[in-house]
C-alpha cells in the first residue's frame, strides 16, 4: 500500500515488474535508469547472482514531481523470474500499488508466461489482494525479435493465454532496444497515481 | 496490513526518534513499513545515506531472515544487527508491521543501543497499534 506523508506531503508509491526468469525485467530497468540518469538522483539497487541473474530485487527509486501539493516518489521494483525464487517473489509483492508484467515473446516461453501471470494472482491473493483489482499493464517484450528469423508469439496469442480474462492494457515492447519502455511505465504510473488518488488522497 | 499516520503521529514518532535514539549518539534512524516505506527519518546531516534505497534493502533482508527462522522453526530471530568497521545497522521490528532501522559507530555499545531501541519501540508499539486497520 501507497504511503502517504502528511507531514512531509509525500506520496511512496511501489510498482513491482513481474514476469518469467530472463523475459526483460531488469532491462527494463537498466534502460530506465540509462535514460533518466540525469532526473534519478540514487543508483539503482541490483542483487544478483554470479550468473547475472536477479537473486532478490532490483530497486529505482525516483521523483516524478508534485500532484495535489504532494511530492510523489516512485520505487521501482523487479522480482527474480525463477520458479525456485518464489519467496523473494512473495517478499517483494509486498505492499505493492501497480504491476507490469514482462511477457516474454518468445514462442518456447509460452508455458512460463502462462505460469507466472497464474503465480502473480497466487501470491497477490496471499495479500488479500486481486489481480483484477490491482493497476496492471502487460508488456509483451522482445518484439524486436518479429523482424528476426526467430519463433515468436503472436499477439492473438498473447492475448488469448494471458489477458483474455484480466481485459489490462498491453504494451508491445522491447526492453533491449527501449521500444516503449518508457509508454509502459507512463501507463503503469499513471493507473497506479490514479488509484492512489482515488483511495487515499 | 493497510495503516494511517496523521500529522499528531508522525510528529510523535519524530519526537521518540530524537529524544530516545538520536540524542545518545547514533548517526541516523529511521522507521519503516514492511513494504520498504519510509514512515520518518533522523540523521545527523554528516551522513548521505540513500535511506530509500537502504530501506527497500532493509525490509527485504528482514522478510529473508523472518522466513529462515520459520523454516528453522522459531517465530522469529529477535536480534538482528549487522557490524561494519565504521558503521553498524541495528534493525528491531515494531509490532508486526514496522522496522526500527538505527545506524551508528563505534561510540556506543550494542548493549545501550538495544536498550534504548527497546524503549523506543515500545513507545512507538502504543502509538501505532490504533493506527492500523487489519
Amino acid at each position: 500500500m501507497a504511503f502517504v506523508n502528511l507531514k512531509k506531503k509525500e506520496v511512496q508509491t511501489k510498482i513491482v515488474y513481474y514476469g518469467p526468469g530472463r523475459g526483460g525485467k531488469t532491462t527494463n530497468l537498466e534502460y530506465i535508469y540509462d535514460k533518466y540518469n540525469h532526473r534519478i538522483k540514487t543508483e539503482m539497487v541490483t542483487i544478483k547472482t554470479d550468473e547475472d541473474r536477479t537473486l532478490f530485487f532490483d530497486f529505482l527509486p525516483f521523483d516524478i514531481g508534485k500532484i495535489k501539493g504532494y511530492d510523489i516518489k516512485i520505487q521501482l521494483y523487479t522480482v527474480p523470474g525463477q520458479v525456485k525464487y518464489n519467496a523473494t517473489r512473495k517478499l517483494v509483492l509486498r505492499g505493492v500499488d501497480g504491476i507490469v508484467f514482462v511477457a516474454d515473446s518468445l514462442a518456447v516461453r509460452r508455458d512460463e508466461n502462462i505460469l507466472s501471470l497464474k503465480n502473480l494472482q497466487e501470491n497477490l491473493g496471499s495479500y488479500k489482494k486481486s489481480i483484477f483489482n490491482i493497476p496492471l499493464v502487460l508488456q509483451y517484450n522482445k518484439r524486436d525479435l518479429l523482424e528476426q528469423s526467430i519463433p515468436v508469439l503472436s499477439l492473438e496469442r498473447l492475448e488469448k493465454d494471458l489477458n483474455a480474462r484480466l481485459k489490462a492494457p498491453f504494451i508491445e515492447a522491447s526492453a533491449l532496444t527501449g521500444s516503449n519502455v518508457a509508454e509502459t511505465l507512463k501507463k503503469i504510473v499513471s493507473m497506479t497515481l490514479t488509484s492512489i488518488e482515488n483511495t487515499l488522497l | 496490513m493497510s495503516y494511517s499516520l496523521d500529522q499528531e503521529h508522525l510528529d510523535s514518532i519524530e519526537q521518540i526518534l530524537l529524544q530516545d535514539l538520536f540524542d545518545i549518539g547514533i548517526h541516523c534512524v529511521f522507521l519503516i513499513d514492511m513494504a520498504g516505506n519510509v514512515i520518518a527519518s533522523v540523521d545527523n546531516g554528516d551522513i548521505k545515506h540513500d535511506i530509500y534505497s537502504l530501506a527497500a534493502l532493509a525490509a527485504g533482508n528482514f522478510g529473508a531472515v523472518n522466513t529462515m527462522a520459520t523454516m528453522v522453526g522459531e517465530d522469529e530471530f529477535s536480534l538482528l544487527f549487522h557490524k561494519g568497521q565504521k558503521e553498524n545497522i541495528h534493525f528491531s521490528k515494531v509490532l508486526g508491521d514496522f522496522l526500527l532501522i538505527t545506524i551508528f559507530g563505534k561510540e556506543i555499545s550494542l548493549g545501550y543501543l538495544r536498550l534504548k531501541v527497546g524503549e523506543a519501540a515500545e513507545k512507538m508499539k502504543h502509538l501505532l497499534e490504533p493506527c492500523i486497520a487489519s
